[in-house]
């Protein structure tokens, strides 16, 4: 086990669409979490560029949000509901490269189609659940060594 | 090589966070693509973008970037400058374009 701790960790932060200021907040704050316990550097890597990017995912797309984290000695699982427009194709949105973001989303950097993929990559494992018109559940594990 | 060498040799306009200059550079990623700078930009590198808006201090905090060089002339406004005070991010701005800063850089480097 590599935690300094053998409790399990809970929290939860508040995501508000369309707030780009607050942008990397959450995953700051499980960052510096993950660091007081003790986390491999490669893992606190992984799991911050996923939060990240689902934060966005929310600001970007949804009017409001919810990240929850769980860490346990043996994995770290962040669940990210939005109430948002939901996704109408799934497979087309985990395709590298597609993106249904405006085009000032995509003047500021985002939106390009990488979100998505990116969360997939630094998981261990990723569920994504859709309904249009009500919201969308990103729920994605990092195991620990 | 030290951020402070960077700054030397291409005039760069160290907006926030001097003390960061003692920094040392791992390499440099160009992109103007917030997703990918998460993917693919190293621990101490340099990032060579002409984004100004808030989320480049997140990113670069994130991903423990030595510093960022705003190309072109375009300036951050004051409250990003500000941010990258408190998140201890090294911002630098050039007038410059991307290629010339990434071309002396790749030069510096290898």
């Amino acid at each position: 086990m590599s935690l300094n701790t053998d409790k399990t960790i809970e929290g939860s932060f508040q995501l508000i669409g369309g707030d780009f200021s607050i942008a990397g907040e959450s995953s700051a704050q499980l960052k510096k979490i993950l660091t007081d316990l003790g986390v491999e550097e490669d893992i606190i890597r992984r799991a911050s560029i996923a939060t990240f990017e689902a934060e966005m995912n929310v600001i970007i797309y949804a009017a409001a949000g919810t990240l929850n984290y769980t860490i346990t000695p043996e994995q770290i699982r962040i669940v990210i509901v939005d109430m948002g427009p939901g996704i109408k194709d799934i497979d087309q949105a985990m395709q590298e490269g597609f993106s249904t973001a405006p085009d000032w989303v995509r003047e500021m950097g985002w939106g390009a189609g990488m979100g998505l993929p990116n969360i997939k990559k630094n998981s261990d494992e990723f569920k994504l659940d859709s309904v249009v018109g009500e919201g969308t559940t990103v729920e994605m594990a990092i195991n620990l060594p | 090589m030290k951020l402070s060498e960077v700054v030397e040799k291409l005039s760069l306009d160290v907006k926030t966070v001097d003390d960061g200059l003692q920094k040392e550079v791992t390499g440099v990623y160009v992109s103007d693509l917030l997703s990918d700078v998460m993917a693919n930009a190293k621990d101490g590198n340099i990032w060579i973008t002409l984004q100004t808006h808030m989320n480049i201090v997140a990113v670069a905090g994130l991903k423990n970037l030595a510093g960022i060089i705003i190309v072109n002339n375009r300036q951050p406004e004051k409250e990003i400058n500000e941010k990258a005070e408190s998140e201890k991010i090294t911002i630098m701005t050039t007038s410059l374009p991307a290629f010339e800063v990434a071309g002396e850089l790749y030069k510096m480097l290898t």
